[in-house]
């Protein structure tokens, strides 16, 4: 029996197009486009101005707290302008747009593929390493590395969980990098055990990858102290709780962190771009994402650099289709639908996915018949119908009681239903509502 | 840019089943059952089935129109599952006008009188069911000759009944047992009784397929079977000579259509798995008190109806397994 999280979960079709993809390096865009904000927490302070020439993994906005991080060139050039721009959350954003020029990196970086494997940096350094390269999550939800890294008072992790289980359909970047970065990734992975203090890794791979869980279970034989944990396909098993869940049997309480279970997780992008930090001294300033889609001519999975615009990244996977109803910046189950494909791509861009005219559009929505399903399939143990009625209602009060906010807005409820109630939509309002009224009362 | 995108909230791909599917998959688990009763019974049945179907579409068809002033839905399947159910509950030959007033009160006041599809508390056909029960005893408890019944000539009852009458009468169930069909032809549906009583083996086919195709899932019909059968079980071995066996009261009258198809109405079952385990071992409780003490042969309608109207309270005091709850 393979592990998995126990409460329910659906299995949507995978459709993972472009798993035998090797990735490719995307050629520099003329210019980019780096938002101030892609991450979880303050926005950046920029620190350079109109007409500065920059290097590429320069630092060109400072990290403005504790929870908010650094934020690099991703090319060499000139500073065009700093502007608002539309980001792939629909709003306009501080951002740092640079004309490229060449391929010049910052002194100190090294590019160059050479593996390198020990360090004599103590956990203290690694995670100021972490926080200088300016290193979010990189599965999406783009929470700054270094404070995951460092547990609150009187709190210790025992297990640190790396996330390569890329539940949702159709994105296959992190299997990609399992694939062909393996190496790379395991030497990242023991870094953060550094870090955290903790002697013991477990890597959670569903079952759809057999060929990643081979390769790293060949490569972990040399390293001691990191496990690879294969699990039974079901999403939402990326999601940290049901991660922890599946992988240690611990379930995170109500409303606390993962610390609390003595877990700490991240993605296997993140691992491997402690790696680069660390070792090769490189910032976060390029990602591996995937591109697909049904209609679409070439889906790929490429190396990018920050900020350059998602048209591109679709142009070089065969153009837009002409019968493209919507483009999502992410997986279909979380992603953000986006207006305009000129955004660019930021540090928690996963996957860029065309939908066709086909499944782009929401289908009418009937009487709900009370047939239980969004019930059955929320991992968290809600009732989506319920709450979805105390949102259209106002009922906050009962909302809350119900525990609206332990949502983790998977979408399995919306997927699942057969009258194609928008319930996740619903549950949304109402998170942000019991959220501000709890805030309130503080 | 030329090409206007869609924007809406994540999730962006759906699983694809819908409430069509789930009422069709219904309605094809059926179909054997129903075919077998139309062999046994012949063309009366197929008359009361097509009676019962038509006019609650129409039914529905007319208030939506022109009561609701809605756009009709009556091709979502559920008023034709309705009418095949509630056909299901009567004997073959009923007359067709007394048909036609059970689907009146089975769509006009089981369903679209609290909104339609979804919205009612009770299940529909049996609302109808019931109805017609109190409003026409005789009619709804004269049953067809059975071609192929040998055992008893004159048996027009069902074997519930006879257990019923036959204790009054001061027989004892074995007695009373020389005189009903065996196992294996309560089993198969050699016997008297409603379009749905009689094929038990049929109706748990379709259960299977449902189970499959996960329109129900096992825990309303497993937990009505397993308390009916530790219930009536009990009180066998207490007293054989009183009471019948717990396999004949799973194969017998409406156990196997009401616990199947009835009960297992998404409408008005609870939601979560547990409150769906209450709601069965209610229904199996209710169902054998009235087959064993109550006035009538047959409980299971009742039981389901009962239980029906506990369903939100069921909904509201029994929550599903929060993740991370604090003990």
């Amino acid at each position: 029996m393979l592990k998995t999280f126990k409460i329910g979960g659906v299995h949507p079709a995978e459709n993972k197009i472009t798993a035998d993809k090797v990735i490719k390096k995307l050629p520099l865009p003329k210019t980019v486009t780096i938002p101030v904000a892609q991450h979880i927490g303050a926005p950046s302070k920029v620190v350079v101005k109109r007409g500065d020439m920059v290097k590429a993994g320069q630092l060109i906005a400072q990290s403005a707290g504790f929870v908010s991080t650094n934020i690099h060139s991703s090319v060499s050039g000139k500073v065009k302008k700093i502007d608002s721009v539309f980001d792939s959350s629909g709003y306009k954003k501080e951002s740092v747009v640079i004309d490229v020029d060449g391929d010049e990196w910052a002194e100190g970086i090294d590019t160059s593929p050479d593996l390198i494997k020990t360090t004599g940096l103590d956990a203290k350094a690694i995670n100021k390493k972490i926080l200088e390269a300016g290193i979010v999550g990189l599965g999406g939800a783009t929470f700054p590395t270094h404070v995951k890294l460092s547990p609150p008072p009187g709190m210790k992790a025992e297990v640190l969980l790396i996330n390569g289980v890329e539940c949702e359909p159709y994105l296959t970047a992190d299997h990609r990098l399992m694939l062909e970065r393996g190496e790379e990734l395991l030497v990242g992975i023991d870094l953060l055990k550094k870090a955290l203090g903790v002697d013991r890794a477990v890597i959670g791979i569903e079952n759809n990858k057999p060929d990643a869980i081979e390769h790293l279970l060949v490569l972990c034989e040399k390293y001691s102290g990191i496990e690879v944990s294969p699990l039974k396909v079901k999403y939402p098993q990326g999601g940290e709780k049901q991660l922890i869940k599946a992988v240690t049997g611990r379930e995170v309480p109500s409303g606390a962190l993962p610390i609390a279970v003595g877990a700490v997780v991240n993605n296997v992008g993140t691992a491997l771009a402690v790696y680069e930090a660390v070792m090769k001294n490189k910032p976060l300033v390029e990602r591996i994402v995937t591109v697909t889609g049904k209609s679409l001519a070439n889906p790929s999975n490429f190396k990018v650099r920050v900020g350059t615009p998602v048209k591109e990244l679709i142009e070089a996977a065969g153009g837009l289709p002409e019968d493209t109803a919507k483009v999502v910046s992410g997986g279909p189950m979380m992603g953000k639908a986006v207006a305009n494909i000129d955004i660019p791509v930021a540090k928690g861009t996963s996957g860029v996915l065309i939908i066709n005219e086909e499944e782009g559009h929401r289908k009418e929505v009937l009487n709900c018949i009370r047939c239980g399903r969004c019930v059955g399939v929320c991992p968290m143990g809600l009732e989506p119908f319920l709450l979805m009625t105390l949102a259209e209602k106002k009922i906050w009060e009962k909302s809350e009681h119900e525990n609206v906010m332990d949502c983790i807005e998977c979408g399995s409820c919306s997927f699942t239903c057969p009258a194609n109630r928008p319930l996740l939509d619903y549950i949304r309002l109402g998170k942000q509502t019991v959220g501000g009224i709890i805030r309130s009362r503080k | 840019m030329d090409k206007i995108l869609t924007i809406t909230p994540s999730p962006h791909i759906k699983q694809g089943d819908s409430v069509k599917k789930i009422m069709y998959t219904v309605i094809f688990a059926l179909l054997p059952a129903l075919a077998w009763s139309f062999v046994v019974f012949g063309i009366p049945a197929v008359v009361v089935t097509l009676t019962s179907v038509v006019s609650c579409v129409l039914i529905e068809w007319l208030i939506q129109k022109y009561l609701m002033k809605v756009e009709p839905t009556i091709n979502d399947g559920s008023a034709i599952l309705t009418g095949i159910l509630l056909a299901m509950n009567v004997p073959a030959g009923l007359p067709l006008w007394i048909m036609v007033v059970g689907a009146v009160v089975a769509i006009g006041v089981g369903k679209m009188s609290f909104g339609g599809l979804g919205q009612n508390p009770f299940n529909p056909a049996l609302v109808g069911r019931v109805f017609l029960l109190i409003s026409f005893p005789v009619q709804m408890t004269t049953w067809p000759n059975v071609t192929q019944q040998a055992v008893d000539a004159t048996s027009e009852a069902t074997p519930l009944a006879l257990v019923k009458e036959g204790l009054k009468s001061g027989s004892t169930v074995p007695e009373i047992m020389q005189r009903i069909p065996g196992y294996d032809e309560l089993l198969l549906g050699n016997f008297s009784g409603s379009l749905g009583e009689i094929s038990a083996a049929l109706l748990l086919l379709g259960m299977v397929y449902m189970l499959v195709r996960k329109v129900i899932t096992w825990h309303i019909p497993v937990s009505i079977f397993a308390t009916v059968f530790v219930f009536t079980g009990i009180l066998w071995m207490v007293d054989p000579m009183q009471y019948a066996d717990p396999l004949f009261h799973l194969l017998s009258g409406g156990m196997m259509l009401g616990a199947i198809y009835m009960a297992t109405d998404m409408v008005s079952s609870p939601m979560a798995k547990k409150g769906q385990l209450i709601y069965g071992v209610g229904i199996g409780l209710i169902t054998v008190s009235i087959r064993l003490w109550g006035a009538y042969p047959e409980g299971i309608s009742f039981a389901i109806l009962i239980m029906n109207a506990f369903a939100p309270l069921i909904n509201n005091y029994v929550k599903p397994k929060r993740f991370g709850e604090k003990k």
